[in-house]
């Protein structure tokens, strides 16, 4: 069965210059097993390629059941002078959350 | 509540509380705190002011603190400086403080804010005249010395790039992110307003939590979890609910009057966060772990230039309704060297937008698209073009598929010429009577960029200091 990351975990996004951070975070910490083995750098990348040029380095956080993803080159020209409309990467939490495990 | 056990730093039991003679008298009855409060009202300039004042006024603080400056904040306040030697500190300064003055005199409690933005004295001496003018007297301590445009050189190369700083375009201003030592001494001082520029956002938490339990700023355990706290108090409603609420799988109540929190810290480094009881939102787990990994690139590896703290063994856990405990983070040494933010100016863009709806409305915008393109598209060093509704957030692969019933074009180019960013906008407004049917809601902007990058620099290079101006 696929479904939505969204139907099972939420997600922040943040940044620092050209690099966007994501979150991760099972709403029920029984599934964090099953995020970690589906939710792969690499399926990260390939589903958030229009944005993410550089490199996406996964950090996972047992203790306190949670993910991060680390996207590099992922803003454009960075934050300060990018022309996107959301220069920040903001709503980029829900672009993850789209993506079907 | 519950209480967590406490443990000594720095000094013994008996000299804690003991009162002897060789601790200075206004040190000895700080030792005695075993809590501390410490309110955060702002996460960024723009913030509300509401929930700062029923943080001020019912949250019974020890400390309000407020985050107002980002990155470029303090870059676009330096060039205000520039047109006036007075102007330069947080545009929200007057409002705030205003409001807050009366509350936080009458309460007792002190405020930490970065609110002097580029130009921290003008800032203080426009608090005197705010408090002159309400009938109060107010001590400010002013801090210095992030401001380090004149020790930087134009072959310095950008962390980022790896590029000489003179290849991005005219420098404008250079501030380094100062650590706990800047405040420390204004702290040491009877101030009930410590005012700064550049200062690490955690260190504004963190700095309070040494001076009233005379932590050693060298056990970076301790300075670890005091900056795990600040970490996550210093974007102000986003552990509260705020960033976080979605009403179908993340419903949070009364967003509407989102409240703001505070955090009891305890002597050996645990905090509980909590908020005012009337105000709305939500503490819980969920919004804690969001905001702990927000904006943080290494979860082991977390510079500020107090520690580099390691956020991998923080323990959250749920304490009561709208109240968590943190516990756990740690820290390894002090980075030799601090980040300076260097602005510059970057050009202009210009902005244009314009609707359309109903049957082809994607269609019509495209070709709308199209044809902006081709009357200007060559004529700018960046161009955009943006379907809003369907494409703008999220690109092109994501959205496959779906045909929304309206779209709004957005165009953008960025150029060092004024008057061709203004183009752009003029351009998309053109497109009523020369581009595609039903085109409505046209609005075009100009804006200057300021664009900042970052420089390492030794900290033995940076002289913090303060200067105190009384009413």
């Amino acid at each position: 069965m696929r479904r939505k990351l969204a139907t099972i975990a939420h997600s922040r996004a943040g940044d620092k210059g050209n690099i966007l951070i994501l979150s991760l975070i099972p709403f029920e910490e029984k599934d964090f097993d099953l995020l970690v083995s589906a939710v792969t750098a690499e399926k990260v990348k390939n589903h958030l390629k229009d944005q993410v040029k550089g490199e996406v380095i996964r950090y996972v956080l047992p203790e306190l059941k949670a993910m991060q993803f680390t996207c590099f080159e992922a803003l454009g020209t960075g934050v300060t002078t990018s022309l996107a409309l959301d220069s920040h990467g903001k709503s980029m939490s829900y672009a993850l959350l789209e993506m079907e495990i | 509540m519950k209480c967590p056990r406490s443990r000594l730093y720095g000094i013994t039991q008996e000299d804690d509380y003991s009162g002897h003679s060789m601790w200075p008298k206004k040190l000895n009855y700080k030792h005695m705190k075993e809590k501390l409060r410490i309110g955060c009202g702002a996460g960024f300039s723009g913030d509300r002011l509401e929930p700062a004042l029923i943080l001020a006024e019912k949250g019974h603080l020890d400390y309000l603190v407020l985050e107002c400056l980002a990155e470029r904040t303090i870059a676009l306040a330096q060039k205000r400086k520039i047109q006036d030697p007075n102007a330069g500190y947080d545009e929200f300064l007057e409002r705030r403080v205003s409001g807050l003055l009366p509350l936080l005199l009458k309460n007792q409690t002190r405020l930490i804010t970065n609110m002097g933005a580029a130009n921290p004295l003008a800032g203080g001496k426009k608090i005197l005249e705010i408090a002159k003018r309400l009938g109060l007297k107010v001590k400010v301590a002013v801090v210095l010395g992030d401001d380090v445009f004149d020790k930087i050189t134009e072959e310095e190369l950008s962390f980022e790039g790896h590029k000489p700083l003179r290849s991005y375009g005219k420098l404008v201003s250079a501030n380094a992110y100062m650590g706990v030592d800047a405040l420390l001494p204004a702290l040491a001082t009877d101030a009930q307003i410590i005012l700064t520029g550049r200062v690490a956002d955690p260190s504004l938490f963190l700095a309070p939590m040494i001076h009233e339990f005379n932590w050693d700023i060298h056990d970076f355990d301790l300075m670890g979890k005091g900056t795990v706290i600040g970490h996550l108090m210093e974007c102000a409603g986003q552990i509260t609910g705020g960033y976080f609420a979605d009403p179908v799988n993340k419903p949070i109540p009364d967003l509407d009057r989102l409240g703001h929190p505070y955090v009891d810290v305890y002597r050996d480094g645990t905090g509980l966060i909590s908020k005012v009881e009337e105000t709305g939102g939500a503490i819980t787990v969920q919004t804690a772990k969001e905001q702990l990994l927000y904006e943080v690139i290494e979860p082991g590896t977390y510079y500020t230039p107090d520690v580099i703290a390691d956020f991998t063994s923080v323990k959250l856990s749920q304490q009561g309704q709208n109240q968590i405990e943190v516990s756990g983070g740690t820290g390894n040494s002090r980075p030799d060297s601090l980040k300076v933010s260097v602005g510059y100016e970057a050009g202009w863009i210009g902005e244009g937008e314009i609707s359309y709806a109903g049957g082809n409305a994607l269609d019509r915008a495209k070709l709308a698209g199209e044809i902006i393109e081709k009357r200007i598209g060559n004529r700018f060093n960046e161009f955009r073009i943006d379907y809003i509704g369907l494409s703008s957030l999220h690109g092109e692969t994501l959205s496959l598929g779906s045909s929304p019933y309206e779209i709004r074009l957005r165009v953008t180019g960025k150029t060092p010429d004024k008057a061709l960013a203004q183009l752009v906008g003029e351009e998309v407004e053109a497109l009523y009577t020369n581009g595609p049917a039903g085109g409505g809601g046209a609005r075009k902007l100009v804006k200057e960029v300021i664009g900042v990058i970052s420089i390492l620099m030794d900290r033995a290079l940076i002289n913090p200091s303060f200067q105190l101006l009384e009413s």
